[in-house]
């Protein structure tokens, strides 16, 4: 029989406060960066397996604050969700002193995935395996035998002497809350939220999560078939949503000719595109764009029955893109968090959740619902999204000499004061080339 | 005495009957007639198993008239970009649980397979149906359709009705 592999899935973390900074590091295939700078990506950026696991490691489990949930999911002591890291399952759970803790979904004993229950609540986690017990925060409580099993006056087995419970507890994730919204790291060293994020995207997240109490309105789950690392593009590019996405252009709700602003932060990894609706129809942005459809009326507009909400203060649509894990999308009256989960390098997972606020009237809640029919999987401005990611991962395939280009509004990384720009994307792959060293 | 609607064989095949022109009617994407289904004031709903037990009211999709149903039919021929395929709906287990007002429930657990150009057939979406249906100028149509689907990652998206 084969000796159990109790590794976990990629560098070996397996205490709880290790400096990942020293953890070894899957090595970089060594690329060629095309030398015009990061408005140009080598297809292998999308495709190759041992740059992914790079990803992985320098993104998603050290360096970077991830997204893992709404303290609205975890209302109560003891309750928990079950989400993911990057590819590690983790908990978020809230302990009996009311703390928010994330925990690595993996028993300390042999690896087991001990935790199946998307959600619910517990007074602590056993490992049906071999129940080990462990407490919300993830302490390790007790293992069965510890002290052995008597007989005939005689002790037999048991764990070694030196065996410490102390240091066999479950992955602590660092843990911060900004307004509701949960961010973790398995990298301990890392700086506050505020800091992370920068002053100049923090107020945008400030602006959706003012402090307000949020009301959880559901999921959605799909998986789409393409580098999870083309949705922060696919939301930091301004260029398409007018052209792809005919509901956008012809009722206004994102289009080239709206006020618009593009903020990103000092590394160029976090951005927000912020616009303001405008009343569609006819004019120069719609000219040969085949996708508007002059004549287009709903036969039933609720979908569309829009109404302003204070805390807007103008823009109809923020779109965050919070590097590496996560959107927070408010266009108009549907607010969600948009969760990527990489499972590979040619495919991720997308978590979306709707929420509102605890003051929305039973009508607000309804307009939410109502527009949420505009994205999620089969939404009639985020389906195509999917689609047009999986067509491009497909594109990748087998041509590791090309690159994707993005020129609009020339080759520099910087803000903007209007959307017909591909700046955001130059942006992150800057930030992607330092931390990649290609 | 009225007849359990469980066991009213012509009620049944009716019912079946409806369900069969139905999925007929998605599979060969005869998509403009989908509306007619269903009756002017209707609901349709397309919801993860997910938030339905756990009461939370989002859907993948939610309208609340024939206008809106309507509406996205104009939106998957005419606006949303898509990879296209073929959808083969497969319904069994049916249950006509009750009728009052007129009014008749059924359930039926449904299989969606999609198969798209060049690719094998897969399993796309797989749920059970929780209806209302009425009778209106002589034939039935939905007032209620609920698909509420267990598959716990859509394979992309879903751009057809279900």
């Amino acid at each position: 029989m084969n000796a159990p592999d109790t590794a976990p899935d990629t560098a070996p973390d397996t205490a709880p406060d290790s400096a990942p900074d020293t953890a070894p590091d899957s090595e970089v295939r060594p690329l060629e960066w095309p030398a015009i700078g990061p408005s140009r990506v080598p297809f292998p950026v999308y495709t190759d397996p041992a740059l992914y696991r790079a990803e992985l490691e320098r993104f998603f489990y050290r360096g970077h604050w991830c997204y893992v949930g709404l303290e609205a999911e975890i209302p109560a002591p003891g309750d928990f969700k079950r989400t993911r890291v990057g590819e590690r399952s983790v908990i978020l759970v809230r302990g009996a002193d009311g703390a928010i803790n994330v925990v690595e979904n993996r028993c300390a004993h042999r690896g087991a995935e001990f935790c199946q229950q998307e959600h619910g609540r517990v007074k602590d986690f056993v490992c049906p395996y071999h129940q080990w017990s462990y407490d919300l925060a993830g302490n390790l409580l007790g293992v069965p035998f510890r002290r052995g099993v008597r007989r005939d006056g005689k002790v037999e087995g048991g764990m070694p002497p030196d065996f410490s419970l102390a240091e066999r507890s479950l992955v602590k994730l660092k843990v911060e809350t900004f307004n509701g919204v949960v961010f973790a790291s398995f990298d301990h060293g890392l700086p506050p939220l505020a800091e992370y994020f920068g002053p100049e995207v923090m107020p945008w997240l400030g602006r959706v999560f003012n402090g307000r109490k949020l009301h959880l309105l559901g999921y959605s789950r799909q998986r789409i078939p393409g580098n999870w690392k083309l949705m922060q593009e696919n939301i930091k590019d301004p260029y398409h949503p007018g052209l792809l996405h005919t509901w956008f252009v012809v009722f206004g709700l994102w289009r080239a000719d709206q006020k618009s602003q593009l903020v990103m932060d000092a590394h160029g990894r976090h951005a927000v595109m912020i616009s303001r609706r405008n009343e569609g129809g006819k004019g120069e942005v719609t000219q040969g764009v085949s996708s508007f459809k002059e004549n287009m009326k709903l036969h039933d507009d609720r979908v569309l029955d829009v109404v302003p909400e204070s805390w807007w203060n103008g823009p109809t649509v923020t779109m965050l893109t919070l590097f590496p894990s996560v959107i927070v999308q408010q266009q108009v009256n549907s607010v969600s968090t948009r969760h990527i989960v990489p499972r590979g390098p040619g495919v991720f997972d997308f978590y979306w959740t709707h929420f509102g606020f605890e003051d929305d009237t039973l009508e607000m809640t309804r307009r939410r619902l109502r527009q949420a029919n505009l994205f999620g999987p089969a939404g009639y401005v985020s389906a195509d999204d999917g689609e047009v990611i999986e067509m491009q991962q497909h594109g990748f395939g087998g041509r590791d000499d090309a690159t994707t280009i993005s020129e609009l509004g020339g080759r520099d990384v910087g803000s903007s004061d209007h959307m017909v720009t591909e700046t955001l994307i130059r942006g992150m792959y800057r930030y992607y080339r330092e931390v990649m060293g290609l | 005495m009225e007849r359990d609607p469980r066991f009213d064989v012509a009620l049944r095949l009716e019912v079946e009957d409806l369900y069969a022109r139905y999925v007929a009617c998605l599979d060969q994407r005869r998509f403009d007639e989908w509306p007619e289904f269903f009756t002017d004031e209707c609901v349709y709903k397309l919801q993860p198993r997910e938030n339905h037990d756990r009461g939370l009211p989002l859907c993948t999709l939610a309208f609340e008239s024939k206008g809106m149903l309507k509406d996205r039919v104009y939106g998957i021929t005419q606006t949303l970009f898509h990879q296209p395929y073929y959808q083969r709906h497969l319904v069994s287990g049916l249950a006509v649980s009750a009728a009052a007002d007129g009014v008749v429930a059924a359930e039926a657990n449904y299989l969606v397979l999609r198969t798209r150009k060049n690719e094998p057939s897969e399993v796309f979406n797989c749920g059970r149906y929780f209806d209302r249906i009425v009778r209106e100028g002589g034939a039935l149509r939905f007032r209620e359709k609920l698909a509420v689907f267990d598959s716990e990652l859509i394979p992309n998206s879903i751009i057809y009705p279900i």
